[in-house]
């Protein structure tokens, strides 16, 4: 064993020791999903009857769904039923203070480079931490509301305001949409919920950070996010897991709603556990995002999806307002035997909406990389314009980069603009770095990195350090 | 300080070095000239590291056998290469390049890192050389980069690695006559005792500016005539073709008319 594999079962060890110890046990339902289980989720969380409708109308709607086979994926039939749908801390850890919080939740944190320790905290990120579908914690919760935002989790949302949730759950993405959307949208557990009022802006970075914890568990979050009228609000996501040697599911629902004249930036560090060499175990992502962009509003996803067995993943714009502003940036790495079938859709429905998506795949040893895009403009949508720019970079001969973007345009005044390329680190590169001393991995990292320049710098600073180093550690042995 | 001793360097079957032998003391600057194909940039690239030759000879510096490094730790000996065709690396900021490529080599050797701070003004200083502008370093390492514009930053990172034995090649071609001033003074300043060169060139037009102690002359692989710069003033009047008219092997014993014995 590796010291790192090591250092990363220690840790989680360590988790169950100190973060959920007996009284904390964690409760756990039995494996399988029928309405029972939809009921049960309902009932634990104390829900309104409103909610636990919309569930089960989720649930039949599952049920009748299939499962989508488009994605340019080999993955291992799933069995629904030999999940468990429901794992949390019998009892919600009360915390007097962030040091209480789990050393190893925060060592972390310490990680991502957003310590939850007090003395340490980020003087502008508020942290909702969730761990196996649950929140935990959140940060700076008083300093927000002075400004008037909500942040919080998305159990606490359902019993605080009740009224927001239910006026934007599933606006955004319907219960229909899809299927792991469906299946989220019946079982889901916690995430976060953010609202920002009228002409606030965010007086700090709001971030959630994800952890998969418990065994044999599904993961559903629910994450919405309103900005009202004239504010803005710039949003972190984290993602990590131990190692397993099973695959786990993790179906995740992100809405956001940015009305006129706001601006939504989100954006996702995602290193869930990836699986081993030879692909044993590892995170099956499949995530549904999406926002609506109503007039002059701004919605920018930026995505560093580095961890995941399996990436199935399109953060999506509808531009609906007049003027409204999209856009995508994405850097996605698929080692080992990765696979990632990545990419978003932009809906021009407005008039003058502008959408640019710039996407940066990245493989190596046998993974597989697909930027999978649509770009469609409505009749309505006069003089929408959009830029795509799509590049892959090959390290290895046994790996693979493919780019499927749909177009498809109903209004002739649009303008689209479509860029494509597929290059491998030169060998030239390489030896230019190390005749100037550099290792040929730092000189790998290096050259990489310098690839994904321009999605990283739409990264806020931390999160940009963070996202260079993980790129560094998945590349590892990923040279010669 | 550097020896080379009978070295050769094949390409799958193709020699292309065919044993050269060349000494270099303390603080001397050699020109290496020859016709196009005549293995100069090899020459570079073999005592550089470069991965892909079949190598035979001896080649060291202060003592310790090159042929046996990678190319890092080449580097981290001190050997420098400006490379005829520098590589472009798009996103890589220029300093930070900079900066890792100095850190390298110094932690290699067990020296301190030096910090952003300091380097600022190391870089600073080596671009003054250079006659460079700030936003040089802000630039991605050589992308975009006009010819002259690469070639000056080969000198900038040699000023700022400063290596015991620098491998210039071709630094001079494809530069207007105010880059080759500006890039054979930048040379000049970071000529010293503990600093050895090697300046390969096409044309004697460098060593009017860059005044080497040796030149010499190598053609089809071979070191085949060497002498002071008088002898780069002879190649300009007659070209390469006493030597490449003549079987290569006979050359070095053929009398050259007019060029110092
Ligand atoms: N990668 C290669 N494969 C085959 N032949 C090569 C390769 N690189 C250089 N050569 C040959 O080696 C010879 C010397 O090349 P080079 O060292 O670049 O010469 P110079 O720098 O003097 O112009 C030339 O004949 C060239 O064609
Ligand atoms: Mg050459």
């Amino acid at each position: 064993m590796s010291e790192a594999t090591r250092e990363i079962e220690e840790l989680t060890e360590a988790s169950y020791e100190f973060g959920f110890s007996t009284d904390l046990d964690t409760d756990v339902a039995p494996p399988g999903l029928d309405e029972e289980i939809v009921r049960l989720i309902s009932a634990k969380k104390d829900e309104p009857e409103w909610l636990l409708e919309w569930r089960l109308k989720a649930f039949e709607a599952w049920q009748a769904m299939e499962e989508p086979d488009w994605a340019k994926l080999d993955i291992m039939p799933i069995d629904y039923q030999a999940i468990s749908y429901w794992a949390a801390p019998k009892q919600k850890p009360v915390l007097d203070s962030m040091d209480d919080v789990d050393p190893e939740i925060r060592d972390m944190f310490d990680k991502l480079g957003i310590p939850l320790h007090e003395q340490k905290m980020l003087s502008n990120v508020a942290v909702d931490a969730i761990v196996d579908s649950v929140s935990v914690t959140t940060t700076f919760k008083a300093t927000l509301a002075e400004a008037g935002v909500i942040f919080c989790s998305f159990s606490e949302a359902v019993q605080d305001y009740p009224e927001l949730v239910r006026e934007h759950l599933g606006s955004v993405v319907p219960v229909r949409d899809n299927y792991f959307a469906a299946l989220n949208s019946a079982v889901f557990s916690d995430g976060s919920f953010c609202y920002i009022p009228k002409g606030v802006r965010c007086p700090m970075e709001l971030s959630t950070y994800f952890r998969i914890n418990s065994q044999n568990t599904g993961q559903f979050e629910r994450t919405l996010i309103v900005a009202e009228d004239d504010s803005h609000v710039s949003y972190l996501e984290g993602c990590t897991a131990p190692q397993r040697d099973e695959n786990q599911l993790h179906a995740a629902v992100v809405e956001l709603v940015a009305k006129d004249r706001a601006e939504i930036k989100y954006s996702t560090v995602q290193n869930w556990y990836p699986g081993d060499e030879n692909g044993v175990g590892g995170i099956y992502n499949f995530v549904t995002k999406r926002g609506r962009a109503h007039a002059d509003a701004k919605i920018s996803w930026t995505q560093v999806e580095t961890g995941s067995a399996i990436t199935w993943k399109y953060p999506s714009v509808i531009l609906q307002g007049d003027r409204a502003v999209g856009e995508f940036y994405s850097v996605a790495l698929s080692s080992k035997r990765q696979q990632a079938d990545t990419g978003t859709k932009m809906i021009h429905i407005g008039k003058d909406t502008t959408s640019s998506i710039i996407s940066k795949g990245i493989s190596a040893g046998n993974g597989q990389n697909t930027y999978r895009g649509l770009v469609k403009v409505m009749r309505s949508a006069e003089n929408a314009r959009n830029y795509t720019q799509c590049d892959s970079l090959l390290l290895g001969k046994d790996c693979g980069a493919h780019t499927i973007p749909y177009i498809e345009v109903k209004n002739p005044g649009a303008q689209i603009e479509h860029e494509a390329s597929t290059s491998t680190v030169g060998e030239d590169q390489l030896y230019y770095c190390r005749q100037r001393g550099m290792t040929e991995e730092d000189a790998m990292s290096m050259i990489v990195n310098g690839f994904c320049r321009e999605v990283f710098n739409e990264l806020p600073m931390e999160f940009a350090v963070e996202a260079q180093r993980l790129l560094s550690v998945s590349l590892e042995g990923s040279v010669g | 300080m550097l020896h080379v001793e009978n070295l050769t360097a094949a390409i799958g079957d193709k020699p292309i070095l065919k044993g050269v032998d060349l000494d270099i003391g303390e603080g001397e600057v050699h020109a290496i000239m020859g016709p196009n194909g005549s293995g100069k940039s090899t020459f570079a690239h073999a005592l550089a590291g470069r991965d892909g030759y079949e190598i035979g000879g001896v080649a060291t510096l202060d003592g310790s056998d090159l042929l046996e490094m990678t190319p890092e730790q080449r580097a981290a000996a001190g050997v420098f290469m400006g490379f005829q065709y520098p590589v472009e690396i798009p996103g890589v900021n220029n300093m930070y390049f900079l900066r890792t490529a100095l850190n390298s080599v110094r932690k290699a050797r067990g020296e301190t890192e030096v910090g952003a701070r300091d380097f600022l003004a190391v870089a600073k200083q080596a671009m003054e050389l250079v006659e460079m502008k700030q936003d040089f370093l802000d630039r991605a390492v050589n992308a975009g980069f006009s010819g002259g514009e690469k070639k000056r930053n080969e000198i900038l990172q040699m000023a700022v690695m400063e290596p015991r034995l620098a491998v210039l090649d071709e630094t001079d071609s494809g530069l207007d006559i105010d880059a080759l001033r500006i890039i054979a003074s930048g040379v000049n300043a970071l000529r010293g005792p503990d600093r050895s060169m090697i300046v390969i060139t096409h044309y004697q037009r460098l060593l009017d500016y860059i005044k080497p102690d040796f030149v010499h002359v190598l053609v089809n692989g071979k070191i085949v005539q060497s002498g002071d710069h008088t002898l780069a003033l002879h190649l300009e009047d007659h070209g390469y073709a006493d030597f490449v008219n003549h079987d290569l092997d006979d050359a070095p014993e053929k009398p050259l008319t007019g060029a110092p014995s």
